[in-house]
């Protein structure tokens, strides 16, 4: 099948060919007609043929069953070390691709009703495409690679979206923070990637070869690669301790924030994670850590998410939580668990964030759910959405979410961790009270003060009908056993899950168990919020929560400052000690220039002077000599 | 009796009289004579080198070479009158052109 194999190619490419034409047209004004019919074209219709030749070569794969490959051509070719620019496409990355494409299409259409009236569009799409390219670069590596060339870019557009409106310097110094913490992960992972090629990379780097030859690499090394590669997906996938720059990423456009959400871009480490299954299954003890990374990410983000104010830092927050969730699973071995709930996920986490935006839009750039309020009866549509997705997130049946959730938890259950699952159903209940606290305020509670909502667009009513069907339906495709299903995505993902037997009655009551969690949380927020929208205390810790557990405090006191104090000590040095001895030099030279140009006076008896002095040393010499 | 030693000692003595008077004197045209001193030292050496080893070459050279000055001369003389004329001057340390100039730091 060269044919369709080709097409996997063309995927990455579109993407990548419509920020080319973009790009090389950006200097052009958006004001014209001509400009604001052909930049919306080229920037949707790239993602659009993507998602076509996405959705046709997944079929392909269901049909055929067979993974396709496309050898693009070699890329680095030195003695012992062939990187070939191949892509691949098996279940897993077919899994990934579906949502990528599917969502990522969605956001762009949110986006064209989103940026409409920006002058700097054209950029915007332009860094929109090459986000989408780079994701799918990720996700159709045929090595690690490629998938590193994705990695960096996905990080390298989350800090050029982060930072896109720069006049304001605060959005400026959230996008490098992001760019920094991606950079402190991306370290680890090429570490990883160098000790990988050190042990198995002679005989080949693709990843069917470095799973066959696993097996060769010293048992006191595969943790050390294991966890290194992690690190990187701590990195991305913004878990404890490098996930202080998803807050702060919330400076970028709305649909930014959905896509590097939702889509692209956090669900990366979680993928590679996947993707690298056959090393992490040999190492149980990082697959433990990760877990328990997930479990305190995801307790942590649900904590500070109770007491904020800003939606789209709630969300922000909630994304870490989830992925949390998704590390516990994959740490765990529950790697179809894990990706299931990526792609349940996407779908309802680009909702609310979309949602949050549509409200954002309306308020005229507010975002402090406080200062809004009541806004169901003005606003049925949204409310009705949003209360879907927050369901969804919540763990609610009969919603997308709550599929992969319970999934995730019966299988923490039954692996014996019961430390971890007692974390994760914490975090279920948290994460039920403080979204419904976030619909609760925006729609229910009443307002301290009257709006004027701006209209609603069609176009972003219409993407949020896409993806609320999309989370209605999007559970059933892995439903359990116990329900009538059999667990169709996961044997088509094919990955070598764990799995433990649990009798239908004890996954009937740990379900109940789980969504009782998640209605307790419910019930507190409703009961706190449905007539008020003022936070009830919690004690003591309130102040912790309240100030984010004083973490980026703690980093700018142990790390930011002793770099800066460090930074201003170079500087010194460098002014005081080098500058000044390369001064000295330079002003020594002129000096004696100053002193030997008395010789170049321009007088020919001076000069006649000079020769017959040569001529005679050289005569003198030449005595000596003879 | 008068041998060669005499007339080298005298050649060596013209030709540094010729040196002093190029350095030390700042009128160009008491230059200008210097040098002709300087060269007709030369032309003794070859004259009385070509006496002494009895080879006419020397002498051949050394007519050769008054030829050659006598036609300096006239260039030498010309390029002092246009200076004369430019400059109103014949002092040598009066032409410093070609000096580097001070830079004021």
């Amino acid at each position: 099948m060269i044919e369709s194999s080709l097409l996997i190619w063309v995927i990455v490419s579109v993407a990548l060919s419509s920020l080319t034409l973009m790009l090389l047209t950006i200097y052009n004004k958006y004001n014209n007609d001509i400009a604001k019919s052909i930049y919306p074209l080229l920037g949707i219709g790239g993602p659009f043929i993507s998602l076509l030749f996405s959705i046709f070569l997944i079929y392909t794969l269901l049909i055929n069953e067979t993974t396709l490959y496309y050898k693009a051509f070699t890329w680095l070719d030195i003695e012992g070390f062939t990187i070939q620019a191949s892509l691949m496409l098996d279940p897993l990355s077919a899994a990934m691709l579906s949502f990528v494409s599917f969502v990522g299409f969605i956001i762009h259409l949110y986006a064209h009703a989103y940026m409409g009236d920006d002058t700097s569009y054209p950029r915007f799409f332009a860094w929109f495409n090459l986000f989408m390219a780079a994701m799918f670069l990720l996700i159709l590596a045929d090595n690690p690679f490629m998938l590193f060339i994705g990695w960096e870019g996905v990080g390298l557009c989350s800090y050029l979206l982060i930072s896109y409106y720069f006049d304001n310097e605060e959005n400026v110094q959230a996008g490098n923070k992001a760019f920094i913490l991606n950079r402190i992960g991306d370290f680890g992972f090429i570490s990883g990637l160098a000790l990988l090629f050190l042990y198995i990379g002679e005989s080949g780097l693709d990843f069917a070869s470095l799973e066959a030859n696993v097996h060769l690499i010293p048992s006191s090394a595969i943790n050390l690669i294991a966890f290194l590669l992690f690190v990187g997906a701590i990195g991305k996938s913004a878990q404890i301790p490098l996930y202080i720059w998803l807050p702060d990423a919330m400076a970028g456009p709305t649909p930014v924030s959905a896509l590097i959400h939702a889509a692209t871009m956090v669900t990366a480490g979680v993928y590679m994670v996947a993707r690298f299954h056959f090393l992490y299954a040999m190492s149980e003890d990082i697959g433990l850590f990760i877990a328990y990374i997930g479990a305190f990410s995801a307790l942590l983000a649900a904590l500070i998410a109770l007491r904020q104010d800003d939606i789209k830092k709630i969300l922000a927050y909630s994304t870490m939580s989830q992925l949390g969730y998704m590390f516990m699973a994959v740490g765990l071995g529950a790697y179809s668990y894990g990706i299931f709930h990526v792609f349940t996920h996407a779908f309802f986490k680009a909702l609310l964030f979309m949602g949050a935006g549509a409200i954002i839009l309306a308020l005229h750039h507010e975002q402090n759910i406080k200062k809004m309020g009541a806004l169901r009866s003005k606003m049925p549509f949204l409310f009705s959405v949003m209360l879907i997705a927050t369901l969804a997130i919540s763990g609610i049946p009969p919603f997308s979410g709550f599929f992969s959730k319970d999934a995730i938890l019966n299988h923490l259950f039954a692996s014996g961790h019961f430390d971890i699952f007692a974390i994760a159903l914490l975090t279920a209940a948290l994460t039920s009270y403080y979204m419904f606290r976030l619909l609760f305020i925006v729609f229910i509670s009443p307002s301290q003060q009257e709006h004027k909502l701006l209209p609603q667009s069609q176009l972003i009513k219409l993407t949020l009908s896409i993806l609320t069907i999309g989370i209605v339906f999007t559970g059933f495709i892995n439903l359990p056993v116990f329900f009538g299903g059999n667990e169709n995505y996961s044997i088509w993902l094919n990955l070598p899950d764990m799995r433990y037997g649990l009798s239908h009655l004890s996954e009937i009551i740990l379900l109940l168990v789980n969504v009782s969690f998640a209605l307790i949380g419910i019930l507190m927020a409703y009961a706190h919020y449905k007539d008020s929208s003022v936070d009830p205390s919690f004690g003591a810790i309130e102040k912790w929560i309240k100030n984010r557990f004083y973490i980026d405090e703690l980093y700018a006191i142990l790390i930011v400052k002793p770099i800066g104090y460090l930074s201003h000590l170079i500087v010194y040095i460098d002014e005081q000690l080098i500058d000044r001895f390369i001064h000295l030099i330079s002003s020594s030279y002129q000096r004696l220039s100053y002193y030997s140009d008395y010789v170049q006076n321009g007088n020919v008896r001076y000069y006649a002077l000079y020769m017959s002095v040569g001529i005679v040393s050289i005569f003198i010499y030449l005595g000596i000599q003879g | 009796m008068i041998d060669i030693g005499h007339f080298l000692i005298l050649a060596i003595l013209l030709f540094s009289v010729g040196i002093v008077g190029v350095i030390s004197r700042r009128n160009i045209f008491v230059m200008y004579m210097s040098i002709e001193l300087m060269l007709n030292a030369v032309n003794l050496i070859l004259v009385a080198l070509s006496h002494h080893f009895e080879d006419l070459n020397g002498q051949v050279m050394a007519i050769m070479i008054i030829a050659i000055a006598a036609a300096e001369a006239s260039i030498f003389l010309a390029l002092f009158v246009m200076l004369f004329k430019n400059a109103r001057s014949l002092d040598a340390n009066f032409f410093d052109l070609l000096k580097q100039e001070k830079h004021n730091d």
